[in-house]
């Protein structure tokens, strides 16, 4: 290493040129437009100039009833939104990753090839595709139901404030259980043979297998997909303002964070927009998703322990 | 022998579930996809089957093709994201070069510093990034959107590629040093094409988010002549969502190139995700 000599070299300019690019863009339009909207929070529009007003945005934002409503109603939903994701989409993760990652199982290729494809898709299409699906006019659904028996199941369920919510967040689920399968396909990969042999000569097989030596070895990968889900179940916005609309209908029930954030910056309908109070907002969203990564970071990861082969 | 019949009615059971599964998977997909193949009257009637002789109809598409300008969208979501992708890859292949290739005072800090946009989402700054980019008249303009991108690639970028290059033989750099290569051709004539599988698996990463992004153009750039194909589709079929034949056309015209370039590229991806770079 050219860096470990003794004498005073002259300035590497090579380091800098080979960072800047990088640093500059990252900085410029991540880095300061973050902290810009967390000190936009601190101000409002009073007759055309910004006037430094502390935390009066937030106290709107938790004190008058308009706001604030809407803002529980919104954290409340998005907190539903991830209990969803976490009980379903891991789960079903595991146990496809574990059928998956089962030696001498033909076409393994083929079902991860296809069970990914729906995380490929975007949101718009996603969005709609499961809209139309389950609309009353089409008759997909109906007809699908039919053939196991349960017609009567059958309702608008995108339609009804009490299911629209969930429907919405298990469509999400259908989406995004790709990437749970393969974290978890993976760590089930770089459990060494020798291990799963071990086991087996100590009798350890099938499902006790599985309870006893595996899950123990996957669990940081859970761990890292649960904060992976969580940072972008708490900025979520696309896929309820496809299906939705900006207003979240039917009457808010499936309002989140990212589209309150939406409606509160821009306006909608007879709402004016707010810059202030969209920049409030996103500060509070900052501050979840900075308690949650802190939470996983500080408890979570290094409670978790990491086994090396 | 019971053993046998044991493991057959397992590897049986396992199929069954996974077959079950990748039906619920790509279901949705494939009734999008038949149904925009047919006329009115048969996506209404019969759902659930293939179109035949007498159902086969395109007027879907040609409502689409005729209504919207959906060739144009295209070509812009194909601009920013091959753009946005040439950046990330340039700029942080350069960064990650750097940070695990020299030792200098505050390496650690720099790298930690450009590990945190993996956990915080750029989203979160849309306010100022607006203010931003109205400032420098950069609005409605595919730059935006391509720098925003660049941004908001570039963490990961870094972090994977950091790895990587880590693991290229220190004595082929060096040998190259003791020739009188520059510090910038050891960069781009050594080190590059030895982690260019690496390169490959940042490039699929990158590139699905941005194509299917519909927050910065809807915010940024949502002008007729800027609307990104995700976007366009998205304003197209709220406009037109009673036309069902356009609706349908319109979703499975958007479905089809990122389902082609993953059936492409899917041994990469899936490479890339088990080979443990991103754990």
């Amino acid at each position: 290493m050219t860096a470990t000599s003794a004498t005073k070299r002259p300035f590497r300019w090579h380091i800098a040129i080979f960072l800047a690019p990088a640093v500059l863009v990252y900085t410029a339009i991540m880095i300061m437009p973050l902290f810009g909207t967390l000190q936009l929070a601190l101000f409002r529009n009073v007759s055309q100039s910004q006037v430094f007003v502390g935390l009066d945005n937030f106290r709107t934002l938790f004190g008058d009833p308009n706001w604030s409503t809407n803002f529980w109603n919104a954290l409340r939903n998005n907190v539903w939104f991830f209990i969803i994701h976490m009980l379903v989409q891991n789960p079903v993760g595991v146990v496809l990753a574990a059928l998956l990652s089962s030696p001498r199982l033909r076409f393994s290729a083929f079902y991860r090839t296809a069970i990914f494809i729906p995380t490929i898709l975007s949101f718009v299409i996603v969005g709609f595709a499961w809209k139309l699906i389950l609309s009353p006019l089409w008759g997909v659904a109906p007809n699908l139901l039919d053939l196991v028996g349960l017609k009567s199941l059958f309702t608008p369920w995108l339609g009804k404030e009490e299911y629209a919510l969930t429907a919405l967040s298990l469509i999400s689920v259908w989406q995004f259980i790709g990437i749970p399968m393969m974290l978890i396909y993976a760590a089930m990969l770089s459990i060494p043979d020798e291990v799963i042999e071990a086991a087996e000569c100590d009798g350890v097989t099938g499902m006790a297998q599985f309870w006893k030596i595996k899950l123990p070895l996957i669990l940081p990968a859970i761990g890292i997909i649960s904060i992976l889900t969580f940072v972008g179940n708490f900025n979520a916005f696309d896929l309820i303002y496809t299906a939705q609309g900006a207003l979240a209908g039917p009457n808010y029930s499936t309002d989140i964070l990212g589209t309150f954030l939406y409606r509160a910056f821009f306006g909608f309908q007879l709402q004016v927009g707010d810059p202030n109070m969209g920049a409030a907002i996103a500060t509070m969203m900052f501050l979840i998703i900075l308690v949650g990564v802190c939470i996983y970071l500080f408890l979570i990861q290094t409670r978790l322990r990491r086994y090396q082969f | 022998m019971s053993r046998a019949t044991n493991s057959f009615s397992r590897s049986a059971a396992a199929h069954a579930i996974l077959i079950a599964y990748t039906i619920i998977a790509l279901f949705p997909v494939f009734i999008i996809v038949i149904n925009s193949f047919k006329a009115r009257n048969a996506i209404f009637n019969a759902p659930m089957t293939p179109p035949t002789a007498e159902t086969f109809d395109l007027v879907g598409y040609r409502t689409v093709l005729a209504q919207g300008d959906f060739l144009q969208y295209f070509q812009n979501s194909f601009i920013v994201t091959v753009s946005s992708l040439f950046f990330v890859l340039l700029f942080g292949a350069m960064a990650a070069f750097a940070l695990s290739e020299y030792r200098f005072r505050g390496n650690k800090l720099m790298g930690l510093y450009l590990a945190l946009g993996i956990m915080i989402p750029i989203r979160l700054g849309t306010v100022a990034i607006l203010q931003l980019m109205v400032a420098s008249g950069l609005v409605n303009t595919l730059t935006a959107l391509v720098l925003v991108y660049t941004a908001q690639g570039l963490p990961l970028a870094i972090f994977i590629l950091a790895e990587f290059m880590s693991t290229v033989s220190d004595d082929l750099k060096n040998a190259g040093r003791i020739d009188g290569l520059s510090e910038y051709t050891i960069f781009f004539r050594l080190v590059l094409p030895l982690v260019r599988p690496a390169m490959a698996t940042v490039a699929v990463f990158t590139m699905i988010p941005i194509w299917n992004d519909l927050w910065f153009p809807l915010i940024l750039a949502p002008s007729e002549a800027t609307k990104t194909i995700t976007l366009g589709a998205q304003m197209f079929i709220g406009q037109y969502v009673t036309n069902w034949n356009a609706v349908l056309a319109a979703l499975s015209l958007a479905i089809l190139p990122v389902l082609v370039l993953y059936l492409i590229f899917s041994r990469q991806l899936i490479r890339g995700i088990t080979s443990g770079a991103v754990k």
